[in-house]
């Protein structure tokens, strides 16, 4: 299968590895990667802060290289709610109504797309450290991930899995970090507390927009927990 | 102060109040607890979740209908039924009654409408008493006070703190133990019950069927200011109209469970009007006050009709990692967590309100809980749209326009990203200071380094 990869704007500046490991993966697989430079952002932060013309602005061209996608995998579950679930309510009634649905059905985050597209759940990767999962809400709610990343994270040789004992926000939320850095902060400690109440050595994510938050919370408190995002675990050899 | 400042500020300092945050939590964790023992009870919550949806949805889609019918059941049965068009009116119709019947003392139950609408403050002013009977209520009344939760109005408060605030109001305060200080409050009530002029409540449901309200509680309080009194009194929002009287066997230990994670809340009681003749105890007189202030409004927006549909449970502040961490009295709204954000903004405005809709992560908990299915956090989505086409801010929409053409053309984003790289140092240098133009974020927390190669570079020099 050819896959199209749509690295997020987060993983291509800040977290090249996160987007390396991806394409490893998949061609590991078997399949062929795309990777459409011309994509830098979904146009989620216009979006969310309410300047839909300005987010379709971006989010047109993103639609049209996609048009001819087989599959397009997203290796953010925020990234991922956007084009899967948020594009078709920003192009309502406008020309790309009808694409901004046909590519929402192709789309997929990229551990949604390993587990329930593909199949796959052992990708015979190594990662002897205790982890803990951190859920982004964005492919929790907005798109119901939550089993697939366990299921991989289940077949990591060597690798300790110990659950948080409460779900909840990291905080981030893109430009509420920013606008309210008081209350994200706030919810980014409390996170941080549950992850470390855990003993793991390593919180891991399918999206690196809240690991960021969250690594850099824990960064600044000096405290000696590391974030890694999924695809990183599993292409540890 | 505008109202965004005194959001700001207030939220400043609650979520840096770590004994704040520890109250909370362990007063939610408890209800996390019961709650979805309670949940597990329902054959499937998740289809009950959706039968409440579509029947509230029949109820608001058909207002005008039930509403109609709800007033003719009510006053054939002899209740007076009031409509008020705002909170003006709706004082000024309670006021009215207050004064034909002579009144001097009020003695209330639970109802949020009369805090939407400031009712004890214009009746105090007229020289009227107002005694609140919900303990929770009655706390938050000592304090001066609104109620800081829309079902636990004093769950920010510690038995300790109430037995001193009994301890200075009261004169009277034996312990902390709460079944000590509910006897306290109780000896101050009872009295209260016998010498008011006219009970007040507010309502849960009204069923348009039968022409019955009915009323959710507890502590029994609602019971006693519904029956002692001569004239009762109840104010409740247009949208708490179900069309059948069947339907509270499911609304009943929904509410009960989504609110308190209760089977069924303690007293349910559906009244029908006055003492009728051959009765021997009840009301002579009932005064139902029917309030819209801009729920019609609401009602008129096809996107967020559905906000309608709340029941007022306060699931969704239980669950809200924001109201969880600013608390309830930041809001500076009746309705506080997702709902007061959603809401308020059309009931006092949007440019005034719409800083509630900014201050969220989206993270969609809220939707989850809801029990009547609103779809609270897109209603966020949609505000924060609405606000930014009614009254965009000039820089934010600047910047949003630069970065589209930075992010359109992959030449800029290259450069962009290189410009990252090398300002590094300098952005290091000033961390978090004034100087940082990232202050907002690094104050609190470090970003990312930023490796030389990108994704992007690293997937071109590889071809």
């Amino acid at each position: 299968m050819t896959v199209t990869l749509f690295i997020p704007c987060f993983i291509d500046a800040l977290f090249p590895r996160a987007g390396i490991s991806m394409v490893e993966i998949l061609e590991r697989l078997g399949h062929t990667v795309v990777c459409p430079p011309e994509i830098a952002c979904c146009g989620q932060p216009p979006f969310n802060s309410g300047y839909w013309d300005e987010a379709r602005t971006i989010a047109a061209p993103v639609l049209e290289k996609l048009k001819d996608a087989e599959a397009v995998v997203i290796g953010s579950g925020s990234c991922g709610a956007m084009v899967k679930k948020f594009y078709p309510e920003l192009f309502k009634n406008t020309p790309h109504a009808e694409l901004a649905k046909q590519v929402a059905a192709r789309t997929w985050e990229f551990s949604d797309f390993l587990v329930s597209k593909l199949g796959v759940t052992d990708l015979g990767a190594k990662f002897p450290h205790k982890v803990t999962f951190h859920d982004g809400c964005h492919g929790l709610r907005e798109l119901g991930i939550k089993t697939a990343p366990r299921a991989l994270l289940g077949n990591v040789g060597g690798l300790e899995f110990v659950e948080m004992k409460e779900e909840s926000c990291c905080g981030f939320g893109g430009t509420f970090s920013a606008k309210f850095p008081m209350i994200s902060t706030a919810m980014g400690e409390v996170k941080c507390a549950a992850a470390t109440e855990t003993g793991a050595d390593f919180i891991v994510s399918n999206d690196s927009s809240c690991l960021m938050h969250i690594q850099g919370l824990l960064s600044r408190q000096g405290s000696p927990l590391k974030t890694i995002h999924l695809a990183e675990v599993l292409n540890q050899r | 102060m505008s109202f965004v400042s005194q959001f700001k500020s207030l939220a400043s300092a609650k979520t840096r109040d770590l004994r704040h945050r520890s109250v909370i939590r362990t007063a939610l964790r408890s209800y996390e607890v019961v709650r979805d023992k309670r949940k597990a009870a329902f054959q499937s919550w998740e289809s009950a979740r959706q039968a409440a949806a579509e029947t509230k949805w029949e109820a608001i889609n058909h207002l005008d209908e039930h509403l109609v019918a709800l007033t003719a059941k009510l006053e054939a049965r002899g209740t007076k039924v009031h409509w008020a068009s705002n909170g003006a009116q709706a004082r000024e119709i309670i006021a009215q009654i207050l004064r034909d019947k002579k009144a001097r003392c009020i003695i209330k139950s639970k109802a949020m409408t009369s805090e939407e609408i400031h009712l004890n403050d214009a009746l105090e002013k007229e020289g009227f008493t107002v005694v609140e009977s919900d303990l929770g209520e009655f706390i938050v009344q000592l304090r001066h006070e609104p109620p800081y939760h829309i079902v636990f109005p004093s769950m920010h408060l510690t038995r300790g703190e109430i037995k001193d605030l009994f301890q200075k109001e009261l004169g009277d305060a034996p312990s902390d133990s709460p079944e000590e200080l509910t006897m306290v409050a109780r000896r101050v009530m009872r009295q209260k019950y016998i010498t008011a002029d006219v009970g007040f409540t507010g309502g849960n449901f009204a069923i348009a069927e039968t022409g019955m309200i009915s009323i959710t509680e507890n502590e029994g309080n609602a019971r006693l200011t519904a029956a002692l009194p001569k004239t009762m009194i109840t104010l409740m929002g247009i949208e708490k109209v179900l069309p059948r009287f069947s339907d509270l066997a499911l609304f009943l230990p929904m509410l009960a469970t989504a609110g308190a994670g209760q089977p069924m809340t303690c007293y349910n009681t559906m009244y029908s009007g006055p003492r009728q003749p051959g009765e021997s105890d009840g009301p002579e007189e009932w005064h139902v006050v029917l309030l819209d202030n801009r729920r019609t409004e609401l009602l008129a927006d096809a996107e967020q009709r559905d906000s309608l549909h709340c029941i007022r449970c306060g699931a969704c502040l239980n669950v809200c990692p924001i109201f969880r961490n600013v608390g309830g009295h930041t809001y500076g709204t009746t309705y506080s967590g997702p709902v007061g954000a959603v809401i308020t903004p059309h009931l006092r405005g949007l440019q005034e309100w719409k800083h509630l809709s900014n201050a969220s992560s989206l993270c969609g908990a809220c939707t989850e809980a809801c029990p009547v299915k609103i779809d609270l956090h897109h209603h966020l989505l949609q505000n924060r749209r609405n606000a930014s086409a009614g009254q965009p801010s000039f820089f934010e929409k600047l910047a949003y326009m630069i970065f589209g053409i930075v992010a359109n053309e992959p030449a800029f984003w290259s450069l962009a990203k290189k410009i990252g790289w090398l300002t590094q140092p300098l952005q290091r240098a000033v961390k978090g200071s004034a100087l940082d133009p990232a202050k907002a974020w690094t104050k609190t927390r470090d970003l990312p380094p930023q490796p030389l190669e990108s994704f992007k570079d690293w997937w071109r020099n590889r071809k």
